[in-house]
């Protein structure tokens, strides 16, 4: 098996490693911070990180000194980073993992976003389920507080910083950034309409920044390191590595860190160890449940950003879930509309009214009762809700049902005739809401 | 101005939050946790004291209260046992851990039992993709698991209120040596 060079998970592989400030400290920890505040003004950075091509973990992919240089430039008033914890992808547990082994890699990446934008200001959002990593996160806000890394006049260079975290309180929608502004402005979580984008009027109507917690991990090596030798990792459009996470039905599950690019072979079979029971495998969902679903024949495809685009699917969060020939398709579509049903916010017409419908349709293939126009009726029904919806969790909900009738329209198509599930006879819908 | 059920302490805990943000509505989410904590679920007279203690309507607080999953509008019992159903969960043994809990506890989903210890509930993906089944009680997660480890896991919680199950800073695959 390769063996790659781990950067994120590089410091809590090591055995006895805790994630406190001395450790980090003692590997090098909050060096690039005191770097960029005393020796590269912000402009510089936002060029470096432009020249890393770096790009948003969290799902979307979008490069992120570019996105920081949407800010305007002599904005008067206050300017907003937020980093974004609320990890709810279905699929996805990276950012627990990095927040709990290893928080102050975040909170300086945190220190070197703000200073890029000019912000005195940052906010971390958790979903309010993690409270060990809330503990945690607070625990290694104090120690930096108290070693005078956040605080009034950081290092001497009259920069000042104030980092809260702020708890959500179980919402997937608030990881959609606008959703997660309104979060934190102590609203209901629902998605703004867009433009004006947040760098623009975002939390508090004021310029505002929200990276993922892994993207803002990545900052402090990249400086370190330089732009060119992060930029060398992985493929030119995707570079550095990824922690991706891969569930389901592997051998060995868990969060491995990789260079972009390498094949979803690879990751599943070499890295996580193959198929449990040596069955055969039926389908992936490559970048969490937002993510349409690949089958065998994708498996050389190149884990970045392009090439998964390319065959139909995205990247996004990075949560690789994978199902053996055990599964069946339709329950598997039915058990991540439940999920997009619950989370839907209600804010727009199609997605809210459409996720119902669609579930409704879905229950009565699985169960059964599907009709020969049912499948035409879900695809109709995914074409009303994509792209006719404020947030981009329209598009998220149709790719596994518009994915799955693709790749397997004849399991559907089985249900319905049979007229019972052929993988679940007696089997009941785990009817959760 | 006279609180209707919130505490002073519950007050002061509320008031201290508000340097961290520009605004107090912004204050909404952690007030209506205090809350909770303090009095077990979030009940109407609780938001009308977060909402005269951050300046908003009562309408404002509610319609908080009343989006996000982790408020308790009505009283529960001393464990939430929240059972993740999501996909990967789903995919390793879901639902037959839900079968077990409800055999085991004597209760249907979203019910409580009768000497009002555990509240079974199934949510959504709680981000332990890699390590399910797995549920999460009160403040923390319990992964991996089987009928055998749940035994036990309500075992602890009966007799000392928290168990040595419970997952602590994540690591998966799990470092070796």
């Amino acid at each position: 098996m390769a063996k790659y060079e781990p950067i994120l998970l590089k410091n809590m592989l090591q055995p006895g490693y805790r994630g406190l400030l001395e450790e980090y400290r003692a590997v090098g920890g909050y060096t690039a911070f005191e770097k960029v505040l005393k020796e590269i003004s912000p402009a510089e950075v936002i060029e470096i990180v432009k020249k890393s091509g770096l790009r948003g973990r969290g799902g979307a992919g979008f490069p992120t000194g570019l996105k920081w240089s949407f800010i305007p430039k002599d904005y008067p008033g206050p300017r907003y980073l937020c980093c974004n914890a609320d990890e709810s992808e279905p699929g996805t547990f990276k950012d627990r993992q990095l927040i709990e082994r290893d928080p102050h890699q975040m909170l300086e990446g945190i220190g070197i976003a703000c200073h890029a934008i000019g912000s005195h200001q940052a906010y971390i959002y958790i979903r309010g389920e993690f409270d060990l990593g809330a503990e945690i996160i607070q625990r290694a806000l104090n120690e930096a507080y108290a070693a005078k890394y956040f605080g009034k006049n950081i290092f001497g260079t009259g920069f000042d910083l104030e980092v809260v975290l702020h708890r959500g309180a179980g919402a997937y929608i608030c990881g959609e950034e606008t959703a997660l502004l309104e979060s934190i402005e102590g609203k209901r979580g629902k998605p703004r309409t867009k433009p004006p984008f947040p760098a623009i009027h975002g939390l508090y109507q004021e310029p505002t920044v929200v990276n993922n917690v892994e993207t803002l991990a990545n900052l402090p090596y990249i400086i370190n390191r330089g732009a060119d030798w992060y930029a060398a990792i992985g493929t030119p459009k995707s570079t550095g590595t990824r922690v991706f996470c891969v569930g389901g039905h592997v051998k060995r599950p868990g969060n491995y860190e990789v260079p972009m690019g390498i094949s979803l072979r690879e990751m599943i079979y070499d890295i996580a160890g193959g198929i449990r029971g040596d069955k055969q495998l039926k389908a992936v969902i490559p970048g969490g449940a937002s993510a349409p679903f690949l089958k065998p024949e994708h498996l050389d495809t190149p884990m970045d950003f392009e090439a998964i685009k390319e065959v139909g699917s995205m990247l996004g969060s990075g949560g690789v879930t994978v199902m053996d020939e055990s599964v069946c398709i339709v329950w598997a579509a039915t058990n991540l509309m439940e999920f997009f049903h619950h989370e839907s916010c209600g804010k727009c017409t199609p997605c809210r009214e459409g996720s119902a419908w669609i579930l409704q349709i879905l229950r009565r293939i699985e169960g059964g009762l599907g009709r020969p126009e049912d499948i035409d009726q879900l695809i109709m029904l995914c074409g009303r809700i994509e792209g006719k919806t404020v947030c981009a969790f329209g598009e998220a909900e149709v790719g596994p049902i518009l994915s799955t009738i693709k790749h397997f329209r004849e399991e559907y198509e089985q249900h319905i005739r049979e007229k019972h599930c052929p993988f679940r006879p007696n089997a009941k819908l785990v009817m959760a809401h | 101005m006279k609180l209707k059920v919130l505490s002073e302490a519950a007050r002061e805990k509320i008031e201290a939050q508000f340097p961290k943000y520009p605004d107090k509505r912004s204050v909404c989410l952690a007030a209506l946790r205090i809350a909770q904590e303090e009095l077990g679920h979030v009940s109407e007279p609780a938001m009308i004291d977060i909402a005269e203690l951050l300046e908003l309507t009562p309408v404002q607080v509610y319609e908080v209260a009343t989006f996000y999953t982790l408020y308790n509008l009505k009283p529960i019992g001393k464990f939430l046992i929240q059972v993740c159903k999501t996909l990967s969960c789903a995919l390793v043994g879901a639902e037959s851990v839900i079968s077990h809990l409800e055999n085991t506890l004597g209760i249907a989903i979203g019910e409580t039992t009768k000497d009002g210890l555990f509240t079974l509930k199934v949510v959504e993906c709680l981000a332990a993709c890699g390590s399910g089944p797995m549920m999460q009680i009160n403040d923390r997660y319990y992964e991996q698991l089987t009928p055998e480890k749940i035994e036990t896991i309500l075992g602890d919680l009966k007799r000392e209120g928290q168990s040595k199950l419970a997952t602590g800073p994540f690591m998966l695959p799990v470092l070796q040596g």
